[in-house]
């Protein structure tokens, strides 16, 4: 328990040396889009795929399931458009990338921590954690969500391909269940979350990655303690969202 | 010149520095030997702020006390200061010349001509020239070491450490490194702090040597001193190959007649 104290503690200490003014917003805006294309065009493909076979395997397994002639077939179309808005872009895309971006930001910033980067950007007299995490936190609540938007109309796409593709529900039956039951505050929901899961997977990660302590073997020790440890706190964060805001 | 005064560090119960004292002057290369685990790398890291002391002062040019400084004095102290890492602690991700121009972008107004003037200029002071658009990746570990020198010159620094300077380089290349950095140290009237156990840097540019042991300073003195000194504990750091033993009583017989 007391070990969770201090790694918060010092969480909340690192943020707060982190969340300030740039010292030279010109170094910033450029390391800044850096991140935006590392961490948003970087993760395109991942999502693309990840969020075309989601779409297509709830559309599948709802139409399995629907076997009541009682219940008609555009239910398919609500359930597969509300619960990829709600749940699958956001809280599955954002563990695929818990994965993907927080071991790269650990090992990437712990890397330079073993190599004495991080101690020669402090002896430059450089705000260390603010010029490495500060563009990461950032560019990630801003492309997360737009990666979130992203998956969520891949998944419809694809359930719509596949609902025609394997007959189990029209492209007009499906639209027509999206459109009766659609509640324009999950779309608000959703982005919270990629929000949210945004900042978690950024600031959790280089929070591991910078205090890494050893050699390479600790190095990638950290990149997976930081992708675990992401992941948990992001399905704790889901459901603290949905208990509070649903 | 750095003064430090009374300089204990402790890990928990662990004492690993126990009150050291030393002035370290401009234009002079003071080097800091002492056996694996003997405190160097603490001593340093101390002195350059990356690391509070248990007790004890730092005074900067004599008056400043880094041990006192808030954030802002400690961040302008900072920019007179220049360090020469082990590995080289180039950034990976920057260029030969942007990882040399990253202070100056930093800290300076200098236009962008000035300040790739000012870039040329330490590349070619540590005979690097045409090296400005390699990658760190590219440098051999020679090279890696003159970038880092340069890097910590850009500035004009009043105070430069240097970790381990000749770790992994080649003999010839390793006295190159110690001559550049105390040409540098003489040409611009630096206050140079080496940490090292390379004994032929202790020779070629120990202008002023503290020899810790066991976080104590032991002995302190000249190069010349070293040849002549009674300490054991120092002969037998210095001295240990039969090499070096054969060298010292040469030099012993040589200086009796």
């Amino acid at each position: 328990m007391n070990s969770f104290f201090y790694q918060f503690g010092r969480y909340l200490l690192l943020l707060k040396s982190t969340l300030v003014k740039p010292e030279k917003g010109k170094i910033y805006w450029r390391e800044l889009a850096r991140q935006m294309v590392e961490i948003g065009v970087g993760s395109l493909a991942i999502v693309i795929i990840i969020s075309v076979f989601i779409g297509a395997v709830i559309t599948v397994q709802t139409a399995y399931q629907l076997t009541t002639p009682l219940i008609p077939r555009s239910t398919i179309g609500s359930i597969v458009t509300n619960s990829s808005i709600l749940e699958m872009a956001p809280t599955v895309t954002c563990l695929i990338l818990a994965g993907k971006i927080g071991s790269n930001i650990a090992s990437e910033i712990g890397t330079m921590r073993i190599s004495e980067q991080i101690d020669a950007l402090e002896i430059m007299g450089v705000n260390a954690s603010a010029y490495l995490i500060l563009p990461k936190i950032v560019a990630s609540v801003v492309m997360i969500p737009i990666l979130v938007i992203i998956s969520g109309f891949l998944c419809v796409l694809s359930g719509i391909w596949v609902g025609q593709l394997t007959g189990v529900v029209t492209r007009e039956e499906f639209i027509q269940g999206s459109i009766e039951y659609f509640i324009p505050f999950t779309v608000t929901f959703s982005l919270i979350k990629a929000f949210t899961f945004g900042f978690i997977i950024s600031s959790v990660s280089a929070y591991y990655g910078f205090y890494t302590v050893g050699g390479a073997l600790e190095v990638g020790k950290t990149a997976t303690k930081a992708v675990v440890v992401c992941c948990v706190i992001i399905l704790l964060a889901d459901y603290l969202l949905a208990q509070l805001l649903l | 010149m750095i003064r430090i005064e009374g300089i204990t560090k402790s890990f928990g119960d662990k004492k690993v520095i126990e009150g050291i004292d030393a002035s370290f002057d401009s234009g002079k290369c003071s080097l800091i030997i002492g056996a694996s685990g003997s405190g160097k790398t603490v001593l340093m890291k101390i002195m350059v702020g990356l690391m509070q002391p248990t007790t004890g002062n730092i005074f900067y040019g004599g008056q400043t006390d880094l041990t006192n400084l808030d954030k802002k004095h400690l961040k302008a102290i900072r920019q007179e200061v220049g360090m020469l890492f082990q590995g080289g602690a180039l950034f990976d991700s920057l260029t030969v010349e942007e990882n040399i121009i990253f202070p100056l972008n930093m800290f300076t107004g200098k236009s962008r001509k000035e300040k790739l003037m000012r870039v040329d200029e330490c590349l070619e002071r540590v005979n690097l020239k045409n090296a400005n658009k390699l990658y760190p990746n590219e440098l051999s570990g020679g090279m890696k070491k003159r970038v880092g020198i340069a890097r910590a010159i850009v500035m004009n620094p009043k105070y430069l450490f240097c970790d381990e300077p000749n770790s992994g380089l080649d003999p010839l290349t390793a006295i190159v490194i110690d001559g550049l950095i105390h040409e540098i140290t003489v040409e611009y009237h630096i206050t140079t702090i080496i940490n090292t156990h390379d004994m032929n840097s202790v020779m070629e540019i120990g202008d002023h040597i503290l020899f810790l042991h066991r976080g104590i300073k032991e002995w302190e003195g000249t190069n010349k001193e070293v040849m002549n000194t009674n300490n054991k504990l120092l002969n037998d750091f210095i001295f240990a190959s039969k090499f070096l033993k054969a060298v010292k009583s040469a030099y012993q017989q040589n200086s009796n007649t």
